[in-house]
């Protein structure tokens, strides 16, 4: 009897709360919490309803609107806008396209664009603006629809990603007349395309650079080490300034544009900083695993590709992903150099005589972007992290 | 390949005189013996006699420092197209199993099968499922290793090696991380393995496994083989003391 009853099988309690009953358990379970909680209440009021007041009554917003395109796109030229919009159509299409093959969470990451896009649609832009915007909602989901289950096209877009990204240079600066030189390169535009740069460019060569350091070469893993170890003694302005001032003295036959520079400045810097942490992870792969790859014939490139990085990168997303957001808010540093991306930007529109003084509202606005775009990645990655969670331990 | 292969009086494995050391401590103290095609043989003796070593060294997982080992025919040296060659021909089990936990168990299967033997994944796929079935698993192909039992994983690392197709299996303690209750089903599979004619070299404490199915028996001691009988002589009739210790420890538990 006891063994029939037990061989029902019980749903787990559910415990459910009532907010009430959730604010006295962890709010206001003792003595102290009570206090502890009261008084950061206090705290939040009080500094919020500064905040709220400043922002509702005393702020002139009038400063975001009137220089929104100068914030994003910086002084590119305003009759080569097209090209802009062609790289987000293109992109768009991709991402439908994805989201179409792959499901899981690049649907939900294009669904959550869409949606962006969705919003800036219902803003009171021009009446043209708005439309592209639209068009950009519409594309995705038509891409989305033409791909959906094609499972075989996968091939063909992944070629298409690796493609996208020559192919936004290219139409971003065209050619002959109508170039948009990189000086004209400015606003979130540039800072999207430092850090997109940065962060494709220095993963694969991190990667490189953690498998050098194991490497059973003595040579090659010295190299390794002291690449590594020297530019994390430096900081990174110091790597711009040199990418600067020192490049055009000592190789003045080659003319590299300052841009190009400044992107491999920040590559160079944070591939070191990724090496050290794929080597965490590459370090935690037990000795077994290579062993079991080499026992079954696979040779060093393949035991690497299909059993030791795929473990190592997943155990280090968070770190790694850590790496690319101080990445993209790095990039800031460039408008040191005197290039105008987002913090460039915001700094010239607070130097100009108009907008005297309204520095809060430049600063906090380029903030509010920052926090953005940095905390999407944040929350990819989280979402990234537990789709791989099965079978992991 | 040549027609060395249908003479059976050919030995698959050769080893003469192999020696390792580990920095200074001497491992292997020159280890000669082969091993015939078919061939089922059970390798014990103290922990710490270089058994795991010696197994080891037939795929190169560990180099040998002095002496000749030749598998099928062709000498394991530091030629890496050659250590790759033997790897296909010799599949391994290791102890703590070493399934790759990011892949599923079909995938763990598969992966060698597609990548080194580069044969499609769909024809792969139908040989990994024909294997786990085998193996009586073919109900936990999509599960992730985390998600089965000890003896399970074990019985999809034996399915994982046999994949290859390899001609000589090697088995590393394969029963030591099991619970006693799951010993069994790994030993059933490899018995049926001995009698499909594998050739198989196997390190283990089990010595019901190993009066029952090994053709010899080789006692390792100190880095040196110092017996090598077939079964009824190793039990009934050891020569040498040392043997004859071992033997009674284990028997009694
Ligand atoms: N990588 C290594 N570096 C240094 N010494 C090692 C290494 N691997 C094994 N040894 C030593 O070599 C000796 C033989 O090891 P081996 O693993 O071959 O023994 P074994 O007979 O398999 O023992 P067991 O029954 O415990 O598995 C042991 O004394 C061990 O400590
Ligand atoms: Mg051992």
């Amino acid at each position: 009897m006891a063994t029939e009853e037990k061989a029902q099988s019980h749903k787990p309690p559910r415990n459910v709360h009532s907010p009430q009953e959730w604010l006295r358990q962890n709010l206001f379970n003792t003595w102290y919490n009570v206090i502890l909680s009261l008084l950061s209440i206090g705290f939040i009021l009080f500094i919020s309803k500064g905040i709220l007041t400043w922002a509702f009554t005393e702020a002139k917003w009038s400063v975001i609107p009137a220089n929104l395109q100068l914030i994003l796109i910086g002084s590119y030229p305003r009759d080569q806008i097209w090209r802009i919009w062609t790289v987000i159509y293109l992109l768009s299409v991709l991402l439908g396209m994805s989201a179409g093959i792959w499901h899981g969470i690049v649907r939900r990451f294009a669904i959550i664009l869409a949606c962006v896009w969705l919003i800036c649609a219902i803003i009171p832009f021009q009446l043209a603006t708005r439309g592209l915007f639209l068009g950009i909602v519409v594309s995705i989901a038509i891409s989305y629809l033409i791909a959906s289950n094609k499972i075989s096209w996968h091939r063909w877009i992944v070629i298409g990603w690796l493609l996208s990204f020559p192919m936004t240079m290219i139409v971003l600066r065209g050619f002959g007349e109508n170039a948009v030189l990189t000086s004209n390169w400015g606003g979130l535009l540039l800072t999207l395309i430092l850090a997109i740069v940065g962060i494709c460019a220095s993963f694969p060569l991190g990667v490189f650079l953690a498998l050098c350091r194991q490497s059973k070469l003595p040579a090659i893993r010295w190299i390794s080490t002291t690449y590594i170890e020297t530019i994390r003694g430096v900081p990174l302005i110091t790597i711009l300034f040199m990418g600067s001032v020192l490049i055009p003295i000592f190789m003045p036959e080659m003319n590299i544009d300052q841009v190009v520079r400044m992107m491999i400045g920040i590559t160079f810097f944070s591939a070191a900083y990724m090496a050290e942490n794929v080597r965490g992870g590459l370090q935690a792969i037990p000795r077994g695993q290579t062993e079991a790859a080499h026992a079954l014939g696979l040779n060093y490139p393949k035991t690497m590709l299909f059993i030791v990085l795929p473990q190592a990168l997943r155990s280090v997303i968070p770190a790694i992903v850590g790496q690319f957001i101080s990445l993209f808010k790095d990039t800031s540093l460039v408008s040191i150099i005197g290039l105008i991306d987002l913090l460039g930007v915001a700094k010239s529109i607070t130097a100009n005589r108009e907008w005297l003084g309204l520095q809060a509202e430049v600063y906090l606005f380029a903030a509010v972007i920052y926090f953005v775009f940095s905390y999407s990645m944040s929350y990819v990655s989280t979402e990234v992290e537990a789709s791989l969670g099965v079978g992991n331990t | 390949m040549d027609n060395k292969e249908n003479t059976t009086n050919d030995p698959i494995i050769v080893c003469e005189d192999i020696h390792k050391w580990y920095d200074d401590f001497h491992v292997l103290k020159g280890i000669t013996t082969s091993f015939q095609t078919g061939e089922r043989a059970v390798i014990c003796g103290p922990s710490g006699s270089g058994k795991s070593t010696f197994i080891r060294t037939i795929n190169r997982l560990e180099e040998h420092q002095q002496g000749k080992i030749i598998v099928e025919g062709i000498e394991l040296t530091n030629d890496l197209r050659n250590i790759n060659l033997i790897r296909q021909e010799v599949g391994m089990v290791f102890q703590q199993f070493n399934l790759f936990p990011h892949l599923t168990n079909l995938q763990n299967i598969t992966l060698g099968p597609i990548r080194v033997r580069k044969i499609a994944k769909k024809q792969a796929e139908t040989e990994a499922l024909a294997l786990l079935d085998r193996m009586d698993i073919e109900d936990q192909a999509n599960k992730y290793p985390t998600e089965i039992s000890g003896g399970q994983q074990q019985r999809v690392a034996i399915a994982r090696a046999l994949a290859m197709e390899p001609k000589i299996m090697l088995f590393d303690e394969p029963t030591s991380a099991l619970d006693p209750e799951m010993i069994s089903e790994v030993l059933d599979v490899m018995r049926e393995l001995a009698q499909s004619g594998m050739t198989m070299l196997v390190v283990t404490h089990e010595m019901g496994f190993a009066r029952e199915v090994a053709d010899r028996i080789l006692f390792f001691d100190e880095g040196l083989i110092v017996e090598d009988a077939p079964p009824a002589e190793f039990f009934d009739n050891p020569k040498h003391e040392r043997t004859k210790l071992f033997i009674s420890q284990t028997l009694q538990h």
